[in-house]
């Protein structure tokens, strides 16, 4: 019945084996590094950014612990784990968690949920519809709690409170696929990120740390009237692997965009799907990819 | 005093520390990858684990959300195998809601509240071996998951206990010396400014020893400062080298 278990001791993990030497090969930048209390700067020429306060007798402070950046005179603390921050423009990923009255309020993994207008999407039957009263009582036709949507930020707030548009065909609700939840500081941010990759799954990444996996097909096919055509069986194994790379690849802190996917993807094909989420194999995976990416660039 | 004796002639203490030596600390951060930030701290046999959850969005009713500031929510709760005898502890007891009220507000100081409005930063500390100084531990526990979620905060918070014993001031009280009555008290600082953010005496101290006794505890606080600052600035350094953080 059971005829291939794994067994092996929790001892001889090799853990972090790796992590002395990965800091080496891109530690060349100096970066200043503070602690939430730490005085940066007692001149008072400097302006205050996120992740820093002032204090009269102390001048400007840390409030967090992460990296010090300076443009100009602005100076910002980044912390290297934190909730998504976002900015207008950014492509995001979310899931839909109430329908309200005109609006969807959508989880995108930041402080509040997001707020997605009904007149902020464009509904089936033309770009230029006039949204009336019976569309409000049809909202939950087009999108119901639970349902995954891609989306870019319109506006955030002063407080913080932000709201998303689907008013491009790139966005709308997601179909069949796998989503995948990483740290968003992981996310690069790029050109693009919409990717069709080369082993013809279609790679959604969100800015906010939520990447959606899915086949070529399902990118083209028309939003809010779900496709539930079968995919096929080489189709769904490429969809897992990209899915288990991708996990590999952000437990070990590697930025994530198009190219080191793609590699980790290469690497990945000498293991089976199941294996690459032994600890083990996503180390190799994570090690080998870092090492591409080091003589490529 | 009783049968006991705190502190020896030779000046050492029933474990063998002297008066003002700590118990060893260790700390592990991010043990959690569900919640925001988590750290795992143990001061000799006390090991206490905090996770943090939030910012987010206010649950269970919005009627709690404060527009211009976070509301900072902690929950206190000890394992039932936490001490020598076992016992279930149900989560609403006198001694938890206590410890929750020292922590809430505590946290409602350091966290800069007002640049999450209308949001919830929940703290939850869970004590898995106590041996004394528990809020101290607990306190310390919380602040190290708080920075590791990245939660903007004023300082760290550090406490330590401190009790007197034959007018000598012992620090980090285990639970042997907790136990003896009317001796210790805890005290939380914010170590940049020196600032007492907490101070508990839930048992009787003369007044002459009292000033005595917070002045050790403080250069206690002190101590943990320096250990968790370098825990922290390490961490961050090495990760810091492997995240890209300009985009």
């Amino acid at each position: 019945m059971s005829a291939d278990i794994d067994v092996r001791l929790f001892s001889s993990r090799s853990r972090s084996k790796s992590l002395a030497d990965e800091s080496e090969f891109m530690g060349t930048r100096a970066k200043i590094v503070v602690s939430p209390g730490t005085t940066i700067t007692t001149d008072g020429g400097f302006m205050r950014g996120h992740g820093t306060y002032l204090e009269d007798e102390n001048g400007l402070l840390s409030a967090v612990a992460g990296v010090v950046e300076k443009v100009n005179k602005l100076i910002t603390v980044r912390p290297l784990k934190t909730r998504y921050n976002p900015e207008v423009g950014d492509v995001v990923v979310g899931r839909i968690v109430q329908v309200c009255q005109k609006l969807w309020k959508v989880d995108v993994g930041g402080r509040l949920y997001a707020a997605l207008h009904l007149h902020s999407v464009n509904l089936p039957g033309g770009e230029l519809r006039r949204k009336s009263i019976e569309d409000e009582l049809l909202m939950s036709q087009y999108l119901i709690d639970g349902d995954l949507v891609s989306a870019e930020v319109q506006n955030v707030g002063v407080d913080g409170a932000v709201s998303l548009h689907t008013r491009n065909l790139k966005y709308g609700k997601l179909g069949q696929g796998s989503l995948v939840q990483v740290s968003p500081s992981l996310v690069k941010r790029c050109k693009t990120h919409f990717h069709n990759l080369p082993n013809g799954v279609h790679l959604v990444i969100g800015l906010n740390g939520f990447l959606w996996i899915t086949h070529e097909g399902e990118a083209e096919s028309s939003h809010f009237a779900q496709n539930l055509e079968r995919v096929d069986y080489h189709t769904r194994e490429s969809i897992c692997r990209t899915r288990n790379v991708i996990i590999s690849l952000s437990r070990y802190n590697i930025m994530l965009y198009d190219t080191t996917i793609l590699y980790a993807y290469e690497i990945s094909t000498d293991y089976s799907i199941a294996q690459l989420l032994k600890p083990e194999i996503q180390m190799e995976v994570a090690h080998l990819t870092r090492q591409k990416l080091q003589l490529e660039g | 005093m009783s049968g006991h004796q705190y502190l020896s002639e030779e000046g050492f203490r029933v474990d063998g520390r002297r008066a003002q030596e700590m118990r060893k600390l260790d700390c592990s951060l991010g043990v959690f990858a569900q919640a925001d930030g988590s750290a795992y701290v143990k001061e000799g046999n006390t090991v206490v684990l905090a996770a943090v959850y939030g910012p987010h969005e206010v649950r269970g009713g919005r009627v709690k959300a404060l527009h211009d500031r976070a509301v900072v929510n902690c929950q206190f709760s000890a394992a039932t195998f936490s001490t020598a005898e076992r016992k279930r502890r149900p989560r609403g007891d006198t001694k938890s809601v206590e410890m929750t009220l020292h922590l809430q507000q505590t946290f409602e100081t350091a966290i800069l509240t007002k640049l999450y409005p209308r949001c919830q930063i929940d703290i939850f500390v869970e004590v898995l071996q106590a041996d004394g100084s528990i809020l101290s531990v607990a306190i310390n526990a919380a602040t190290m998951a708080l920075v590791d979620a990245g939660i903007g905060l004023r300082d760290y918070v550090c406490a330590c206990s401190a009790g007197v014993f034959n007018d000598a001031a012992l620090l980090d009280l285990n639970n042997l010396e907790e136990s003896q009555k009317g001796t210790g008290l805890t005290v939380a600082i914010l170590p940049k400014t020196e600032r007492i953010v907490l101070v508990d005496m839930s048992s009787k101290i003369h007044s002459d020893h009292v000033s005595k006794t917070i002045e050790a505890a403080i250069e206690g606080c002190k101590d943990i400062h320096a250990t968790f600052d370098a825990k922290i600035k390490e961490r961050v350094g090495r990760l810091a080298a492997l995240i890209n953080t300009e985009n």
